[in-house]
């Protein structure tokens, strides 16, 4: 899957533990910047800068209210690794689908090895 | 028994890792062996993608393993590596190399794989770890090209739940 070599799309966005836990922390619910500095225990300026990276690639939002800037998940630009990783995850169900068959077999066996 | 058809999941804990998780209704011996037993890998391996047509196993620490499928395409994928750890029937690490890449020996993988039993049942879980992040995402990506372009008929089916 070729994707941008720069923070230009969700993949690489979301590449940066940093982050992924701000997105953590705004599933929760809206909050303002200082939120984020004190529960990450990161520097404003840091926490600014990934707050800016989230919204180039629109995985955040942000609204004014009163005097405070108030930023929010948006997790549609998730779905594309979401899909991605999901075809992954069907590759491997395929495989232990017929991996419950054959233990369907042992057990049987074993059943029979107990009379 | 609980049906557990259809209910692996696939997390990427860190940049450079894939988990994977799956319960069994089988005892872990039985788990162990449907996964080291070359006959019972010929079974399962390729999932629906194509048909194994070689496993090998020498199933002791350095000892090497090479599995290789004839895909639905028609072409063939191969993968090898070598055990690390083996403790039966719990715990086996090993080395994952796709061999359809170029330079494959620069983009080894490990596997741990670690198998826990409760009530006859099996908790699988499998953590893979790469070298780098896009080592992993190519990993991915080969896990399902290796047979032919899947509909998306079933993706459509799938909810987003990540909000």
């Amino acid at each position: 899957m070729a994707r941008a070599a720069t923070t230009t799309d969700a993949f690489n966005a979301v590449a940066e533990p940093r982050r992924r836990q701000i997105l953590d922390l705004l599933a929760q619910g809206e909050r303002p910047v200082n939120d984020l500095v004190a529960l990450l225990g990161l520097a404003q300026p840091q926490v600014s800068k990934h707050l800016r990276v989230l919204r180039e690639v629109d995985l955040v939002r942000v609204r004014d209210e009163g005097r405070q800037r108030l930023y929010r998940l948006n997790a549609a630009p998730l779905r594309p690794i979401h899909d991605w990783l999901r075809k992954y995850e069907q590759a491997w169900n395929a495989r232990f689908d017929l991996m419950d068959t054959i233990l369907a077999e042992l057990n049987e066996e074993d059943s029979h090895d107990d009379d | 028994m609980t049906t557990t058809s259809g209910t692996a999941k696939v997390t990427l804990p860190a940049d450079t890792q894939i988990l994977i998780t799956r319960e069994f209704g089988a005892p872990r011996r039985n788990v162990w062996r449907a996964y080291t037993d070359p006959e019972l890998i010929k079974r399962w391996w390729a999932g629906d993608k194509g048909t194994v047509t070689s496993a090998e196993v020498d199933l002791r620490v350095g000892g090497r393993w090479r599995y290789v499928m004839t895909a639905n395409g028609g072409f063939e994928v191969a993968f090898r590596g070598e055990y690390r750890e083996i403790a039966e029937p719990e715990r086996l690490v090993n080395t994952e190399i796709f061999e359809g890449i170029p330079d494959p020996d620069d983009h080894v993988g490990v596997i741990t794989l670690t198998l826990t039993e409760k009530d006859g049942r099996t908790y699988l879980e499998a953590l893979c770890e790469y070298g780098d992040k896009a080592t992993r995402d190519a990993v991915i990506d080969s896990g399902m090209e290796s047979g032919m372009q899947e509909s998306y008929d079933a993706l459509e089916q799938v909810a987003v739940s990540l909000s």
